[in-house]
């Protein structure tokens, strides 16, 4: 059953071809170097051809540890992708719902309710008004004096910051946004959100925590935890 | 130093278009490097008299939210297609690519309707259901250092300043990160590949630097996507940049240059971090390095003010390079807001030394 939604997935068919395990992904993986992730190993639980090897893999937090940076696909000698593969599985948890069976995993929730509702309600990933030093204390002393001064700032800057104009941090038009809207309707992206706030709702409800929207307390749990 | 490993690159070459550019911005430069965009269409257009089309319509290409697992790949491309579309509804054929995620994204989507035509098929199909648009694929589709890279020549001849220290005459050390995604993903569509990439390293060539070849030059920034959007993951993200540091310490560099914009935002924010928590700093007499963009390099060689392109906006402190370079600059300015109005100044941290 998992094995047949993966062949259908064409990241999955572009990522495993044939693996002979010697490792070059592990050995350039920047993940491999600061986690408990092994991409040989995830690509050779997958081609093993397992269900429920397959079905512990998209449970277990491994699977949310690669970075994407695809090194591994500049180096593998027979053309393998893990990190399209890990895609594939990140799809395959979330469609199933496994993914709240992992601590990474259930994750997904802050990053949906984060850079995913950005993108349907500015147009973009990222905006300054989202981005505040609480959540985000690496910005630094600069930032938060960016942010604080930012109607000034940024029009000393030339930016279009909440215009209706072509331009830098521009507002973007309710047609645009609406598009995004539609897309997402038609290829799948709001089903994907969907699952995620409601697998995430079943499992805050397991937990206790509270569940509402936005930043709620489940989201901050998730955060910054 | 000239080795034979210096020109390798020049195997790995591409078509960069020659004018009529449709932009796409980038969702982490237009936030955190505000000016840097404007100053990149500035120098097309007014510098090297191109022209180059800032579309209202268009939006994110959704690829940090994709790559951190969160949307179908089908979303992703037909956004994308979309964009396209936006392309040739005014007019262009020539697409320039702001953000090196994005520019990967584009690239991978090509090449995937390549190999899967039936794909191509169906988010053409999704698009016009979705909007009621169609669209042709671009004749060129570059990212948007490569226009510089390609015109690097060109700018040589009309930079006042060279990457020269004004006080001892030697080049200066310049470090160049080259994004991921630039050629990681598809060597074909970066100039110099993955091995040699070259569309920063022509610029410094170019303009009289020097290039620092350290052990760690191809390693990642540590962005990871959703490694970075979770709070509690950040640790990926600032060892992989501290690796960097570390390895690029010894050769002493005067400056690093990103093409990335995720890149550049994480090599400097990550000073910040690293001095406050671990008491170290990288550049001299206690500062950082300072990171710049492509375009802030150019636009500072060119004789743009340094406030009026926003590097007042950067964490690590730009002053010790522009000493280097020699460049008049009015400190008083520095943090002043529209019309000179006064807005204070940021907060001094307690290890990394600002101005």
């Amino acid at each position: 059953m998992l094995y047949e939604e993966l062949d259908k997935d064409v990241r999955y068919i572009e990522g495993l071809k044939a693996c002979l395990s010697c490792g070059v992904c592990t050995a350039i993986c920047p993940a491999a170097e600061v986690s408990d992730y092994d991409p040989r190993m995830v690509v050779n639980i997958v081609q093993q051809n397992d269900e429920d090897e397959l079905e512990k893999l998209l449970k277990s937090d491994t699977i949310w540890r690669c970075g994407e940076c695809l090194s591994c696909k500049t180096r593998c000698p027979r053309g393998n992708v893990p990190g399209y593969i890990i895609q594939s599985l990140r799809a395959l948890s979330i469609e199933t719902g496994l993914f709240i069976e992992s601590e990474q995993g259930r994750k997904q929730l802050a990053v949906k309710r984060t850079v995913g509702d950005h993108i349907l309600k500015y147009g973009y990933c990222v905006y300054i008004d989202e981005v505040d030093n609480d959540m985000y204390p690496e910005q630094g002393p600069v930032w938060s004096w960016l942010r604080k001064n930012r109607e000034s700032m940024l029009k000393r800057l030339g930016t279009s910051y909440r215009k209706d104009l072509s331009g830098t941090l521009r507002n973007t038009s309710q047609e645009s946004l609406d598009d995004l809207k539609k897309i997402f309707d038609e290829t799948g992206g709001t089903r994907r959100f969907e699952k995620i706030e409601k697998f995430s709702n079943a499992k805050a409800d397991e937990l206790d925590i509270d569940f509402k929207e936005g930043k709620d307390d489940y989201f901050n749990y998730l955060y910054n935890e | 130093m000239t080795t034979r490993k210096n020109e390798i690159w020049s195997n790995y070459q591409k078509e960069i278009a020659d004018d009529h550019y449709y932009f796409a911005r980038s969702c982490i430069r237009q936030n955190f490097f505000p000016a840097a965009e404007n100053l990149y269409i500035d120098i097309l257009r007014n510098v090297l008299g191109k022209d180059v089309f800032d579309d209202a319509r268009q939006t994110t290409c959704t690829g940090i939210a994709y790559h951190s697992g969160l949307l179908p790949f089908e979303t992703t491309m037909t956004v994308i297609a979309r964009q396209f579309a936006l392309m040739n509804e005014a007019g262009y054929e020539n697409f320039v690519v702001s953000c090196v995620t994005s520019f990967g994204l584009y690239v991978e989507t090509l090449e995937t309707w390549k190999h899967f035509p039936e794909t191509e098929h169906k988010i053409r199909k999704a698009l016009k259901k979705a909007t009621g648009k169609t669209f042709e694929i671009p004749k060129n589709l570059v990212h948007a250092s490569d226009v510089i890279y390609k015109f690097r020549e060109g700018l040589a001849a009309k930079i006042e300043l060279r990457l020269i220290n004004k006080k001892t005459h030697e080049p200066l050390k310049v470090v160049d990160h080259i994004g991921c995604h630039y050629a990681k993903i598809f060597p074909q569509a970066g100039i110099g590949g993955a091995e040699y990439p070259y569309v920063l390293a022509g610029l410094i060539d170019e303009w009289g630097g020097e290039q620092v070849d350290y052990p760690e030059r191809r390693h990642c920034c540590g962005f990871g996507f959703r490694q970075y959007l979770l709070k509690s993951n950040r640790g990926y993200s600032v060892t992989n940049s501290k690796k960097k540091f570390d390895s690029m310490l010894p050769y002493k560099p005067d400056l690093i240059i990103a093409n990335c914009p995720g890149c550049t935002f994480f090599l400097d924010r990550w000073q910040y971090v690293i001095a406050e928590q671990d008491g170290k700093t990288y550049g001299e007499n206690g500062y950082g390095i300072p990171v710049l963009t492509y375009e802030e390099l150019a636009g500072l060689l060119l004789g743009y003010n340094p406030w009026d392109i926003g590097l007042q906006t950067h964490q690590v402190s730009v002053e010790p390079l522009l000493d280097k370079l020699g460049i008049k600059y009015d400190p008083v300015m520095k943090y002043k807001g529209l019309n000179g109005e006064d807005l204070g100044k940021p907060e001094q941290p307690l290890v990394l030394k600002c101005i």
